[in-house]
């Protein structure tokens, strides 16, 4: 039996091997966060001035808004860092966050194809750039997925009167970076977060064909979990994150931040 | 595509720490899940090969079937379990790479069960006289038919090894892909990919070929080497 006492050992040396997994670092705080935010490389630029200077290691989970704001609901982040105004307000009133605090803005832009089927160019505003999409059936790729950019492009249906069905609508339910992978091969229209769009590679024929309406603002919000409802959340640590982040210091660091010399996210902590 | 080959081999030689440390997270999730799959997997297999008991043809079936699982239920199933709002949220197990080990074991656990159990049954067919003969009980004789059987069993641990090390939606929900912490090779593609980055993902994806053929070679190396000295 001394191959199966062999066999046995390798086993439980095996077993060993998780427990040998090494310590994680007692110092760190989970964010959940958006797509936009990591894929631009944010995270990246700003994180490491954290925390050298606080020595407070982040951990981003990096998701749609909806699916961000639940993980919060759910207590397995410290904090929230996400971009819609609406639903963030209504996870403080009920009562799963403590406050919001405005952080920074950027804006959405409409990509498409650059021969620009549907005339989106010479739309006023992006209201009518919406209507002459649907009016031309072009293909428009969509998250579909409660996202906040998936919330934006909705409710800039609605102010066009618009509910977008039919062949020409494309619900992706994926994340900003497949949803443009998908309109640059149909090709196809696309609502996208400037930031995403900057540091996107695989663009085929797409262009932006509209940008710079004001409805087109895109504000980011952060919120600590309520520890309240949570008891496990690491509050102090996590309102560490958010004073530095609305700090004159976090707010530069947000501002020095650039892809191709372009700034993509603008401060806006009060 | 000789750009994401030589992206591919740029990126080994340059030793990229990031990049080894996504490598080094890729194997020891997957191989410790292969190896608490097999001290699971392996005597389960067996003993399911040699008892007999009413539902024993369910149980076969339902293993059989659960070797489909779709990788993205069973990080779901895992995620809600070590969720803070689950009934292990105490551990603060969700988002480590203990949560990926876990959800990968569950991937492989019935492939192996499944395989060690067919391979157990045909052994058994053949070797039951002789073992009861020589006194060995059936649960006595369970070690002796792993081992006999242990070429034909490291097949099914290297499919096991294959999906996990294949598989992005379950360490994708219980790890959250976090940069440093619990990003692997196929969580590394996936973010590479929604970036636009379709050359590096590529080359992502060849460094984990690499490493899977690497792997298979060793071990089929080592089942010929077995063989041989078997006769």
């Amino acid at each position: 039996m001394t191959h199966a006492r062999r066999f046995i050992l390798s086993a439980a040396s095996g077993l060993a091997l998780i427990a040998a997994l090494p310590a994680t670092a007692q110092d760190f705080i989970t964010v959940a966060s958006t797509t936009s935010t990591e894929n631009s490389g944010l995270f990246g630029h700003i994180l490491p001035m954290f925390q050298e200077e606080t020595g407070i290691e982040v951990r981003v989970v990096s998701q749609g808004t909806g699916q961000a704001l639940e993980t919060g609901r759910r207590g397995d982040a410290d904090v929230v860092f996400v971009h819609a105004r609406a639903q963030e307000e209504q996870f403080v009133a009920d009562g799963y966050g403590v406050q919001r605090f405005d952080v920074m803005y950027n804006d959405f832009v409409i990509v498409g194809p650059g021969d620009d089927p549907a005339e989106v160019r010479m739309a006023a505003d992006a209201t009518a750039a919406m209507t002459a999409i649907a009016v031309a059936e072009a293909a428009f790729a969509s998250r579909g997925d409660d996202s906040g950019t998936h919330v934006a492009e909705a409710n800039l249906w609605a102010a066009a009167g618009v509910a977008p069905a039919g062949r020409w609508y494309l619900s992706t339910g994926s994340g900003m970076g497949a949803t443009l992978n998908t309109a640059a091969q149909v090709p196809a229209y696309a609502l996208t977060d400037r930031g995403t769009w900057l540091s996107f590679e695989n663009r085929g024929d797409l262009e932006i064909v509209f940008e710079g309406d004001p409805v087109l603002f895109n504000p980011y919000g952060i919120i600590l979990v309520n520890p309240e409802r949570h008891a496990h959340v690491k509050a102090e640590q996590g309102q560490a994150f958010i004073d530095w982040v609305t700090s004159d210091e976090g707010q530069a660091a947000i501002a020095d931040f650039t892809v191709g010399g372009e700034q993509l996210f603008f401060p806006s902590a009060a | 595509m000789g750009g994401p080959f030589a992206t591919a081999f740029s990126l080994i030689a340059s030793g990229d720490p990031a990049l080894m440390q996504i490598i080094g997270l890729s194997l020891r999730v997957t191989l410790t899940a292969v190896l608490m799959a097999c001290a699971v997997g392996l005597p389960l297999g067996a003993a399911l090969a040699l008892a007999r008991f009413p539902g024993r043809g369910a149980v076969i079936v339902v293993f059989n079937a659960l070797m489909g699982l779709p990788p993205v239920v069973a990080g779901l199933i895992v995620y809600l379990m070590l969720s803070r709002s689950g009934p292990f949220g105490s551990l603060a197990l969700l988002f480590t790479p203990t949560a990926m080990i876990i959800a990968q074991t569950l991937l492989i656990l019935p492939i192996v069960i499944s395989l060690t159990r067919s391979v157990v049954e045909d052994l058994w067919a053949e070797y039951r006289e002789q073992l009861l003969s020589l006194g060995a009980g059936r649960l006595r004789a369970v070690p002796t038919l792993l081992w006999d059987g242990r070429v034909s069993l490291l097949t099914g641990v290297l499919a096991g090894f294959g999906r996990a090390s294949a598989e992005v939606g379950a360490v994708l929900i219980v790890g959250g892909n976090i940069a440093g912490h619990t990003r692997t090779m196929t969580t590394a593609i996936t973010l590479e990919t929604a970036r636009g980055q379709l050359g590096l993902a590529v080359a992502l994806g060849i460094i984990l070929l690499t490493l899977t053929l690497t792997l298979n070679a060793i071990a089929w190396g080592a089942g010929q080497w077995a063989r041989g000295r078997l006769g």
